[in-house]
């Protein structure tokens, strides 16, 4: 998302010469062998899909549909439902988007609208290293410092004064279905901040000077006006995280709980389809256990495949409205 | 001031703070991460950290150096399978396609794009792992490669297109092929960007966990082989993390420290080639 700047009069040129003089001068080749690397790109997509598909047949004629609404998960008697881990991912993917998204996009209008250009600037770049810290770094925070953090302090807290919803109750182990939404929370700020700033830039500056001009506050102006502006666009970066969530493995992995748990606390540990099949895949002994496991990989492609075009969808639909940059 | 104009204006004034705190708190956490990384990892460090194997469980001491020279390996092999594929692949896309084959192609990478990276484990499983019977570099190095190629990809096409057309035109008028226009002109003017995009792509690769789980695996040893299980140091730093001993804990502390110090001087060092700005004269 770089360089998205659209240079005028850039871009190839429509060829006009004979096929016969292209050949000769190298073009066709060049042509071909580029042409397979492209290819390769297209091949390697569609094999990915056929092995997820074949490679959970069996699976997927045994259970059926029952896969996603049955909570037993035993290896031993060959019974697989996949309702604890779709549960985890899902209450995970909530938590952190419930938390990420009012702080992402706050910060995202305070970078596009109040920020001096440099500041913004600068801030951006920050984020942009923060977007690229490895998952894997943010679970040894998740186990050091966010584990013990909920365990000691926030669990407690949060019993003694809204113990009364069963969201918050339970003991505390500092691991489960809370901590890892906030460590995905963290994760997945810097993706919304950063589409959610360009999207709110490209909205035009006529409308803010409108909305002013009316007697509106500067609030008011960023609020009513330049959001609503920009909101398919950050609904899509709203999209882009979420898929970011739904499919992150090590973070959640390192601080969920690993258990099959369908529980309504968020303090209770849990499992999430990407941490089973971390966890399992390697051990998995038999045919139908490895199946199994494949198709929650195939589920997890699916709704990540899903949530990134409908994102992606949106962020164009509102980058074209803008006039602005054109994003991925 | 009326009183309905005063709330109008604390209520600006106060939300347009709270935006303000939002970016501190995110922008601080990167800080907090750096800190804390810092102030763990670098008591822990020491020079065995990378010369020494491994101990055995329970014993204290040891390092990673089999982990280092095995993500090495890793990111060798990914780079060979990564940046050929996204690179040529960009030329053919932003040089030589029609659009529908283009829309096809940034389609699937856009996809692959988006695969969650353990999904991308399972199926360098079936495809790498199974057929040979053995976890291997091999395996590892190919989940890596895969995700790779659309970044590559994506971003190289960028810059490619972003070439003004007068370069092109002059190269032609001077009798030069297109794949000598490619070659000489096209891909020279854009070579910080394409610079950029590889180096963001390794990056984004060498921090990756998930897909190595079942396919690189792990080792306590050195590697014998390209076709045998390797340890790296995200796979480290997840087993010691987990694991219930101390020093464990403290060595995974200082791989977290040396991986990201790699990856945040891979990230700056790119965005300051692309800073710089592309070499590309104005038309």
């Amino acid at each position: 998302m770089a360089a998205t700047t659209s240079v005028p009069n850039a871009g190839p040129i429509p060829g006009s010469r004979s096929f016969l003089t292209r050949l000769r001068e190298g073009d066709e080749i060049a042509r071909l062998i580029t042409f397979l690397f492209a290819a390769s790109t297209v091949l390697v997509t569609l094999l990915l899909i056929l092995e997820l598909w074949q490679g959970s047949a069996l699976a997927r004629h045994k259970f059926g549909l029952q896969f996603f609404v049955t909570r037993v998960w035993d290896p031993i008697a060959e019974q697989f439902g996949a309702l604890p881990f779709v549960y985890g991912t899902l209450i995970t993917a909530t938590v952190s988007l419930a938390i990420a998204v009012p702080l992402g996009i706050g910060a995202a209008i305070f970078l596009a609208e109040l920020a001096p250009a440099r500041l913004s600037d600068a801030l951006e770049f920050f984020i942009d290293l923060l977007a690229a810290v490895p998952s894997v770094i943010y679970g040894l925070l998740g186990v050091f410092i966010v584990v013990p953090l909920m365990r000691d302090y926030a669990q407690p807290a949060l019993k003694k004064t809204l113990g009364f919803l069963p969201l918050f109750s339970g003991p505390a182990y500092g691991i489960g279905f809370l901590t890892a939404g906030i460590v995905l929370a963290i994760m997945v700020i810097p993706y919304i901040i950063s589409v959610s700033r360009e999207v709110l830039m490209s909205v035009p500056r006529d409308q803010r000077e409108a909305a002013l001009g009316l007697g509106s506050t500067r609030w008011e102006s960023t609020w009513r006006v330049v959001v609503p502006f920009a909101r398919t666009g950050i609904m899509g970066s709203i999209f882009l995280a979420l898929a970011r969530a739904l499919g992150e493995t090590m973070a959640v992995t390192m601080v969920i709980g690993n258990t099959p748990t369908i529980s309504a606390s968020l303090f209770s540990p849990g499992y999430s389809i990407a941490a089973v099949i971390a966890n399992e895949f390697t051990e998995a002994t038999g045919d139908l256990y490895l199946q199994a496991l494949v198709e929650l990989g195939l589920v997890l492609f699916l709704l990540t495949f899903l949530l990134n075009g409908l994102a992606r969808l949106l962020i164009a639909i509102t980058s074209q409205r803008g006039g602005g940059t054109a994003l991925a | 001031m009326n009183p309905r104009l005063r709330w109008r204006k604390f209520v600006s004034g106060f939300m347009l703070t709270m935006t303000g705190v939002c970016a501190l708190v995110a922008v601080s956490v990167l800080f907090f991460i750096l800190g804390y990384l810092v102030y763990h990892g670098e008591t822990s460090i020491n020079w065995s950290f990378f010369t020494k194997l491994p101990k055995p469980v329970g014993e204290t001491g040891g390092g990673m150096a089999n982990a280092i020279v095995g993500s090495a390996k890793l990111l060798l092999l990914a780079s060979l399978l990564g940046v050929p594929i996204g690179f040529l692949g960009a030329i053919y896309l932003a040089e030589f396609s029609g659009s529908t084959v283009a829309f096809v192609v940034r389609y699937a990478a856009d996809l692959l794009n988006g695969v969650p990276s353990i999904v991308i484990g399972i199926f360098a499983y079936s495809l790498v792992v199974l057929p040979f019977k053995h976890f291997s570099t091999l395996a590892g190095g190919f989940a890596l490669g895969l995700m790779m190629i659309p970044i590559t990809l994506r971003s190289t096409e960028e810059f490619l297109l972003a070439v003004p057309r007068a370069l092109r035109e002059a190269a032609m008028a001077l009798g030069a092929s297109k794949w000598k226009t490619i070659a000489t002109v096209i891909v020279p003017a854009a070579y910080r960007g394409i610079l950029t995009a590889v180096l963001l792509a390794f990056a984004r690769v060498a921090g990756e966990t998930a897909p190595l789980l079942f396919t690189a695996l792990g080792n306590r040893f050195w590697s014998p082989g390209w076709s045998q299980p390797t340890a790296s140091l995200p796979v480290m730093i997840y087993t010691y993390a987990v694991a219930p001993y101390e020093d464990w804990h403290r060595q995974a502390w200082a791989a977290g420290l040396v991986l990201l110090g790699l990856i945040l001087v891979i990230n700056i060092v790119a965005r300051a080639i692309l800073a710089r700005g592309i070499a590309v004269p104005r038309a």
